[in-house]
């Protein structure tokens, strides 16, 4: 289950005046044991610049030399919290943390995995290929004609098809092992081994995965052509099944797909998308 | 007039397990024996899914240096999330840098 709603708290560990700095291996221990469990952490030393807070609660532990002081915000505006954390082990701060956050959501690390495209748009030539690739609604067009992830949650967990239909190589995955998928800088023969694969997914269908030598043309292209639904579906799913079969996308993609009327409907959707787009650059 | 101090960030990347477990650890380790204060977050890639208003306290840091991944990937989920960094930020990859060399350049002190 993922939840939208931003992190609850930002934890502060002081270390400043009436408190009693931690060594520096009980330090690494607390924050590492709160940020796996899905918490931000400030540290309050000295010599780098502080971050702005934001409207949400702040919880400060230390280790107080004397009892936990009450603190209020001079604004009024944050609801601030203190612990005092003298002689807790990790896990008990990590409880703590937990029980001072109550039953408000946050996304768990390990029960859910921030997959989504990000596009590099100094690479990104605006062709609508993803658009009209991806079947679950993921991109969308702006308002100013241009391609953007609108739809994060609908993006299939480890599936980068999308990226691999890419002419540009400009779509990352940043939680995804291989180059240059994960964002590591495009060389030429990434950029070639992309083309090539470009011409491999035509399969999809001519309509919408052709000529994209020139892109004054592609618009017409692209979209005049008549073609026979079924076959554009039959060609699409063989493509996809291509994709397993190589190891690119989950199994389980093939398997979520919407059913053939469904693909259809948002091929044509988002062909119009496209096509709309396209003519208004 | 001399430079105003960085902000540092550290992101965990705790939402995947795509950066070695033993260069985040030590980059944290080492940022925890200094004297440094430093910001941390569990994943950017998390917060940049739901858009969290906290990326653009980040990103509205002048002097930023953050250790995370891939640049290119850093910079995208800043501007998919509508608050491009600033052309100065300088982001270390600990999915290919060392431990070493990141802490070198997150705790340099400017002259």
């Amino acid at each position: 289950m993922i939840t939208h709603v931003h992190r609850p708290l930002r934890v502060l560990l002081y270390e400043g005046g009436g408190s009693i700095p931690l060594p520096a291996a009980a330090r690494a221990a607390v924050m590492m044991a709160l940020l796996d469990k899905g918490y931000a952490v400030t540290r309050s030393g000295q010599g780098a610049g502080a971050m702005p807070h934001d409207d949400r609660s702040l919880l400060v532990l230390a280790a107080f030399t004397g009892a936990a002081p009450a603190l209020e915000d001079a604004t009024g505006q944050i609801h601030i919290d203190t612990r005092d954390i003298t002689g807790l082990e990790p896990d008990a701060i990590v409880s703590l943390v937990e029980k001072t956050r109550g039953d408000k959501p946050m996304n768990e690390p390990g029960k859910w995995k921030p997959w989504f495209p990000v596009i590099d748009y100094t690479r990104c030539t605006n062709c609508m290929q993803c658009l009209s690739f991806c079947l679950f609604d993921v991109y969308g067009v702006s308002d100013d004609n241009k391609i953007q992830v609108q739809n994060n949650d609908n993006c299939k967990t480890n599936c980068p098809a999308c990226s691999r239909v890419c002419p540009e190589v400009a779509i990352m995955f940043p939680k995804y092992q291989g180059i240059p998928i994960n964002g590591d800088v495009v060389n030429e023969g990434d950029a070639r081994r992309e083309k090539i694969k470009v011409d491999i997914s035509s399969l999809l269908g001519g309509d919408i995965y052709s000529t994209l030598k020139d892109r004054s043309t592609a618009f017409k292209s692209r979209f005049s052509k008549e073609r026979s639904a079924d076959k554009a579906l039959d060609e699409r799913k063989k493509c996809l099944t291509k994709l397993v079969g190589d190891g690119f996308i989950p199994a389980d993609v093939l398997a979520s797909l919407p059913s053939p009327d469904e693909i259809l409907k948002k091929a044509e959707a988002a062909k119009a998308k496209a096509a709309a787009a396209l003519a208004a650059q | 007039m001399s430079t105003p101090p960085a902000t540092l960030l550290y992101c965990r990347c705790a939402y995947a397990q795509v950066v070695p477990s033993g260069v985040k650890n030590e980059v944290l380790q080492q940022l925890c024996a200094s004297d440094a204060s430093f910001e941390t977050v569990a994943d950017l890639c998390e917060m940049a899914a739901h858009r969290d208003p906290r990326l653009q306290a980040i990103a509205a840091c002048g002097n930023l240096r953050i250790a995370a991944c891939y640049p290119r990937a850093v910079r995208g989920l800043f501007e998919q999330a509508g608050v491009p960094l600033p052309e100065n930020t300088e982001i270390l990859n600990m999915r290919t840098q060392t431990a070493a060399e990141i802490t070198t350049a997150l705790l340099r002190t400017e002259p």
